[in-house]
């Protein structure tokens, strides 16, 4: 039994007539399936190392170098949250929104909550200054944030 | 003097503003047929001409820059759209790409037209999720109305462009970064030369433009090189190796002040004038202790210094790295200096993609250092131990492959030489502020 879909596999090889090689669909391919799995197994290493004709080990060193991915034994909740710490959110009290989320859902950064609906993570500049403190919610910004805005869009998820 | 008019901003309020047909409506593409029918070398020319230096960080003459791929190449030559926008403070490009993409996607049609490619990637920071999608339904209806793809409105010219999403690190904005991250590998930046413009993404001649740059080509062919010369700052007629600052310039205030923002405005504003006239003043009625002039990598500016011109000259004049991104952010006086340079050392540490000794132990060192001295156990011989650390690292001493240790080492030049008596003061009374937070992140 493969580990990825036909559908992600024919996903992935739609990649290839946009670069002049596979290994260029490195980083298309490991969102797709990290996306979709909420994680990048060994296996599905192998799996994308055999469709890009590389050996597993590049997709891995690739992979690892990007602390975005995660593997098996740190799948993703269903959602991610990042909290921005760098310096515009600090000085509008990022930190504390950090802090109050963890408390929340009993978590470190890094962590997963019990019940498996978010993973909660530190940011690094999001980009979104003029909203600081922020987070982002998958890859969607949410400005402005303070402990109780945070706790209700969470809420919501 | 007249009020200035924001042209890469004019767009960005208006209903509607992402799709074609209100680009259209505004003039948008309305050349660009001309343009594409000029020969590549008038276009290098005028963008040369006018001055316009690059807007990622460095200032470097972006048709100069054009000028050095290899003549006569058979091809394929590539361009490069640097959207990882990571350093902190900094998001002028993200409205851009969210509010106005066709600006963009003008301005990519233009340099790929003068740099003879016909394939441009556009590499975005994975964060930016907003302008992925608005970017990608822009792309699409470009190709739907013949605006890329095959033989542009009957030119002859192709240009196809395709997005490609980071995956969150700050490394993969160093132009060699982002083509070897690009390419599939870990964004290891590359010992240069060769420079890009020779031997860069797949080994091929390649460009590798800021966003922001990418808008201003899109007036200049459009208002023509003395329109963008009649904006900014001219050459220091004392210094011969000034090109000038010419140009509007989108500045991003965040921090403490009662409205951040980001404006377009003429190069040469002072962070005073940011502050005050754009950005609603000091926040809680307080006082600005510093203000960082362009990203954190750029270092501060004190209080004395605020009437400096933030154009590409001003900000090196008062020991600043350089103007950087032009992204200001402001400190205020009940700020401890010690738990800002902390925050920006531990983003270097974190950000370093190790490949260079010196930058990898250096920032590392240096944010145990600053941990220690928020722990109530500082020395003040820590201070001087922080300038050696911070004055061996970097392009500059010649230690480290890319710039990232050099942006690494200035805040804390700048802080230290500038603040040393927050520091001393810090250090003597032995307090402690490591936050709570601070605790939770070294549990990760
Ligand atoms: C550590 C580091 C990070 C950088 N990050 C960015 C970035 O996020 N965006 C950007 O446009 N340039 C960034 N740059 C500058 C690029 O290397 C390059 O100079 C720029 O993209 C060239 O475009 P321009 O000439 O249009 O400014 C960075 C440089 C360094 C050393
Ligand atoms: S200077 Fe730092 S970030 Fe740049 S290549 Fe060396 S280790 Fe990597
Ligand atoms: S510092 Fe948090 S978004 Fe920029």
């Amino acid at each position: 039994m493969s580990v990825l879909s036909e559908q992600l596999r024919e996903r992935i090889r739609q990649e290839f007539p946009k670069y002049p090689n596979k290994r260029a669909v490195t980083l298309p391919a490991l969102h797709m399936v990290h996306d979709a799995m909420r994680a990048v197994s060994t296996g599905a290493i192998e799996e994308i190392a055999e469709l890009l004709e590389l050996h597993p080990s590049e997709v891995h060193d690739t992979m690892s170098f990007y602390n975005f991915f995660k593997d098996e034994k740190h799948a993703l909740g269903k959602h991610r949250i990042w909290v921005c710490r760098s310096i515009s959110c600090m000085l509008r009290g990022g930190e504390e929104v950090l802090e109050k989320v963890c408390n929340k859902f009993h978590v470190h950064p890094g962590q997963t909550s019990a019940d498996g609906k978010v993973t909660l993570e530190f940011a690094e500049c999001l980009g979104a200054c003029e909203g600081a403190p922020c987070i982002l919610v998958d890859d969607e910004c949410h400005m402005d944030m303070n402990a109780e805005t945070v706790a209700a869009l969470i809420e919501k998820l | 003097m007249a009020k200035f008019e924001p042209v890469l901003f004019a767009r960005i309020n208006k209903p509607d503003s992402t799709s074609l047909k209100t680009y259209m409506a505004d003039g948008g593409y309305a050349r660009i047929k001309e343009i594409l029918s000029m020969a590549p070398v008038d276009v290098i020319n005028v963008v040369k001409d006018s001055g316009l230096r690059g807007r990622g960080g460095a200032g470097f003459p972006c048709g100069l820059k054009w000028t050095f791929l290899p003549k006569d190449h058979p091809g394929p030559i590539y361009l490069c759209i640097n959207a990882d926008e990571s350093e902190p403070g900094t998001f002028n490009n993200r409205i851009l790409m969210e509010k106005d993409p066709h600006q963009l996607i003008e301005g990519i049609m233009i340099a790929c037209h003068a740099i003879k490619s016909n394939n441009a990637y556009l590499y975005l920071r994975y964060e930016y999720g907003h302008s992925y999608r608005t970017l990608d339904a822009a792309i699409k209806e470009c190709y739907a109305a013949g605006l890329l793809g095959k033989n542009i409105k009957g030119t002859g010219f192709n240009l196809d462009i395709v997005l490609h999403r980071g995956a969150g690190a700050y490394i993969c904005g160093e132009e060699t970064g982002l083509i070897e991250s690009l390419e599939g590998k870990r964004a290891w930046p590359r010992i240069k030369p060769p420079f890009p413009a020779i031997e860069g993404l797949f080994r091929k001649p390649t460009i590798v433009n800021n966003v922001e740059t990418l808008c201003c080509v899109t007036h200049i062919l459009y208002r023509g090189k003395e329109w963008f010369q009649s904006i900014g700052v001219p050459p220091d007629p004392n210094n011969p190796r000034d090109p000038g600052s010419y140009g509007p310039k989108l500045y991003c205030v965040s921090g403490h002040v009662n409205k951040p923002c980001c404006v377009e405005l003429p190069l040469g504003v002072t962070a005073r004038e940011l502050i005050e006239e754009h950005a609603g003043g000091v926040w809680k009625g307080r006082k600005a202790k510093a203000v960082v002039p362009g990203g954190i990598s750029m270092g501060f500016l004190s209080d004395k210094e605020f009437d400096t011109k933030l154009d590409f000259a001003g900000p090196g004049k008062v020991g600043c790295l350089g103007l950087g991104t032009a992204a200001v952010v402001v400190i205020d006086d009940q700020t401890s200096m010690v738990d800002v340079l902390f925050n920006c050392c531990r983003f270097m540490s974190h950000e370093s993609c190790g490949q260079c000794t010196p930058c990898r132990e250096g920032t590392a060192w240096m944010t145990k250092i600053l941990t220690r001295i928020r722990a109530g156990q500082g020395r003040l011989e820590d201070l001087d131990l922080l300038m050696e650390v911070a004055g061996s690292m970097g392009i500059i001493p010649g230690t480290t492959i890319c710039g990232l240790s050099d942006g690494a080492a200035w805040p804390v030049k700048n802080a230290i030489s500038k603040f040393r008596g927050d520091f001393e003061e810090y250090i003597n009374s032995k307090r402690a502020t490591v936050t709570s937070a601070q605790k939770l992140m070294e549990a990760h």
